[in-house]
């Protein structure tokens, strides 16, 4: 066994440990972290598959901003996790059937697939020699060729996304005081302030 | 020796326990926004190890979009899930019944 193989094993083990956890940890911050650690150990497998860049992508996207954003709504929200959590018991035993019979179909599915004689043949895009051009290059190479309009179109979803996360979570509130600056920019100075000439011992009465 | 066998069976485990994960979290709609993560990364796992052994590098440009919607649908769920919570106090999704669908 070499050592490549025993880090596919331990990344292999800490990515379904971590899943594992994920799922059954008492608090959601918790869970959180568990996640966090189960994307870097598949960013690990990704770079030992030799897909360099998807493994950095997954450290920045995921890690970097959906894991953020989830501990963000997690320590923002004031949820009381402990009665959400009291149920967890009666669910178990309907959780693990049905994963067990998942786990039954794949094993049955795993048995009898086989690779297509043909499989090789139908490659749409054959990764080129390491020596000739790196990942990221060749990924470029043919993200902005041959799939440039499915590209623009995950772009329109991020930013469709954007628009209407910004606003579902927008409110107004009306019990807060806030600066109008127009109405501050076009403000008279000669009618703001008024000079009033106070005689002494009399007050303005 | 690791061959593509190992990376689908990792996979497939990791499918598997997404899955239980919402089942098991019936009540937590935050536990099952991740349990969702879960899945959608053992997909990834399945296409890039397709595509590493195969040789073919459409596999990453398609993990690209699944990671790209999925970001989408986080922020999206989130977006949703605070706004629930800021109306009915609870993110308990057998709550969800405003609309009476």
């Amino acid at each position: 066994m070499g050592i490549a193989d025993i880090t596919f094993y331990a990344f292999a083990v800490t990515l379904l440990g971590a899943g594992l956890l994920v799922t059954v940890s008492r608090s959601p911050v918790h869970s959180v972290l568990w996640l966090i650690l189960t994307f870097i150990s598949a960013a690990g497998m990704f770079v030992l598959l030799g897909a360099e860049f998807i493994a950095m992508l997954l450290i920045i996207v995921y890690v970097g901003a959906v894991a953020v954003l989830f501990l963000f709504v997690v320590m923002m929200l004031d949820i009381d996790f402990a009665k959400l959590k009291g149920e967890m018991a009666r669910y178990f035993p309907i959780a693990s059937v049905i994963g067990l019979v998942l786990l039954m179909q794949m094993a049955l599915l795993f048995g009898t697939w086989q690779e297509a004689e043909a499989a090789r043949d139908l490659r749409q895009a054959p990764t080129p020699e390491l020596a000739e051009m790196h990942n990221t290059k060749a990924l470029g190479m043919i993200i902005y060729d041959q799939y440039f309009l499915l590209f623009q179109v995950a772009g329109l979803i991020l930013l469709v996304a954007m628009i209407g996360a910004i606003v579902l979570t927008l409110r107004h509130r009306k019990d807060v005081k806030r600066q109008d600056v127009v109405a501050q920019m076009h403000r008279d100075p000669a009618k703001a302030m008024e000079l009033k000439d106070v005689k002494p011992g009399q007050g303005l009465g | 020796m690791v061959g593509l066998e190992h990376y689908l069976t990792v996979a497939a485990a990791l499918f598997v326990i997404g899955i239980f994960g919402i089942f098991l979290n019936r009540k937590n709609i935050i536990i099952i926004l991740m349990s969702i993560e879960l899945i959608l990364l053992s997909v990834n796992i399945n296409l890039v190890a397709f595509s590493s052994f195969l040789n073919d590098l459409v596999g990453q440009v398609f993990t690209m979009f699944i990671l790209t919607v999925a970001a989408a649908e986080a922020a999206i769920g989130l977006a949703i899930l605070v706004c629930f919570f800021r109306n009915r106090g609870t993110i308990d999704v057998e709550d969800v019944n405003v609309m009476k669908g």
